[in-house]
């Protein structure tokens, strides 16, 4: 089965009218793929069917939207950068906050929640006695939301990078699944976000990851998204991006170092001067072993 | 860089020897434990061995006891692909001195993601 060119075209229009994700030419089957389950839940006989009831539902465009931002993901995903977090980035935020004990981090496009619980269990294992963290997780996706406040995994998502020491540490079996500690959840907090619309009001971070999703938007989105992110990372704080996702020509406001295999961008220095205290965050979440 | 698969069914490994060779190794196989430990013993010694848990003559558990009581071989590094999935069990083989574990059904990704954190791959590669 393959999904007909007019109906692509408007599933390809409709995401980036409504969320600003590109789906050129060539993802066909990535869209077939997401919106095959849904085609089927509604009994529609193939895509192109459920594309035309999306033309005139508006419950359902809501969900075929939902199934379009799915990203796939993974434990750890790609090693090196939190490799940098342990090394560089957390002692860096640990010595510059001393006053103020506390950590904040964003895991933005957080998707099912691994890398914000990957975040979670370093912090666990890293943070000092009498620190507190919190890491915000925001998606575009209510599904996603869900599931990182249910902290659930099947198990072919646990075998996808997790080291069995952590699994055993920080995971119990429920039934078919594995579920995240209480300790993890509680350093976890979830809110919906679009990365393409203006943010509502957000905390100071110290570190945001924002890997592997500005790729799906147009150079101007990009810019634009790079800008507002500017505005919420400390001065002296780190954002990461995916790998094969940079700063350079985009917007000048960011410094970068390499660290390792990884490149970690920070606000360039003369381009403001605010306090580097977390404004509006609440340091409830945990406590450093 | 060796890897030694030892699973009771051909199929499987038959699956994993298409994974790590892909990656670059050079694979030896048995069919049970006591079949793995006679590899070792006439001195193939692997660096790496996948190894199931439930299999006839020696299972898996047995097979990481038997090999890190001997400490010529402590270099091998360990790993449980296997459909036991309790927790205790999990448990159970690391104290023995498994590395590392998957659990059956797994992807191909899953494999390297695991060699990956063992660092005997980097980049789709041995390292």
């Amino acid at each position: 089965m393959t999904i007909s060119q007019s109906s692509f075209a408007f599933v390809s229009d409709l995401a980036r009218r409504e969320t600003a994700m590109l789906y050129d030419a060539g993802k066909e089957y990535l869209v077939e793929a997401r919106l095959l389950p849904l085609a089927r839940a509604a009994g529609c006989a193939d895509v192109d069917a459920y594309v035309t009831r999306l033309r005139i539902d508006q419950a359902e465009r809501a969900k075929a939207l939902d199934a379009l931002t799915i990203n796939e993901t993974s434990w750890f995903r790609d090693n090196a950068p939190y490799q940098a977090f342990t090394e560089k980035l957390l002692p860096d935020v640990l010595a510059a906050r001393a006053h103020v004990r506390h950590v904040s981090i964003w895991s933005a496009a957080c998707s099912s929640g691994q890398e914000a619980y990957s975040l979670a269990m370093l912090l666990d294992q890293h943070l000092p006695a009498g620190w507190t963290a919190q890491i915000l997780a925001t998606d575009v996706s209510p599904t996603m939301l869900a599931r990182v406040d249910a902290g659930r995994y099947s198990q072919v998502e646990m075998n996808r990078g997790l080291p069995a020491t952590s699994l055993v540490k920080y995971f119990s079996r429920v039934g078919s699944e594995w579920e995240v500690s209480a300790e993890l959840k509680r350093m976890v907090r979830t809110q919906h976000l679009n990365l393409a619309a203006p943010f509502p009001l957000l905390p100071t971070f110290d570190i945001v990851f924002l890997r592997n999703v500005l790729i799906y938007f147009d150079m101007e989105t990009k810019r634009d998204i790079l800008q507002r992110v500017h505005r919420i990372v400390a001065p002296d704080g780190y954002l990461l991006l995916g790998s094969s996702e940079t700063t350079l020509d985009m917007d000048d406001h960011w410094g970068r170092e390499a660290h390792g295999r990884v490149q970690v961008h920070r606000p360039a220095t003369t381009t403001r001067a605010t306090t580097a205290t977390a404004v509006g965050w609440h340091p409830t979440a945990m406590t450093g072993a | 860089m060796h890897a030694l698969i030892i699973d009771d069914s051909r199929a499987m490994r038959s699956i994993l020897r298409r994974i790590v060779t892909d990656l670059g190794f050079e694979t030896l196989e048995a069919g049970h434990g006591q079949e793995a430990l006679d590899h070792l013993e006439a001195g193939r010694v692997p660096d790496l061995c996948l190894i199931d848990w439930n299999m006839p003559v020696m299972d898996g558990y047995t097979f990481v006891t038997k090999v890190r009581e001997n400490p010529d071989w402590r270099d091998v590094t360990l790993m449980m692909v296997t459909t036991e999935s309790e927790h205790g069990q999990i448990v159970r083989a690391l104290a023995a001195g498994a590395h590392e574990y998957v659990i059956k059904p797994f992807t191909p990704d899953a494999i390297v993601d695991k060699l990956e954190l063992l660092g005997l791959v980097q980049g789709g590669v041995p390292a």
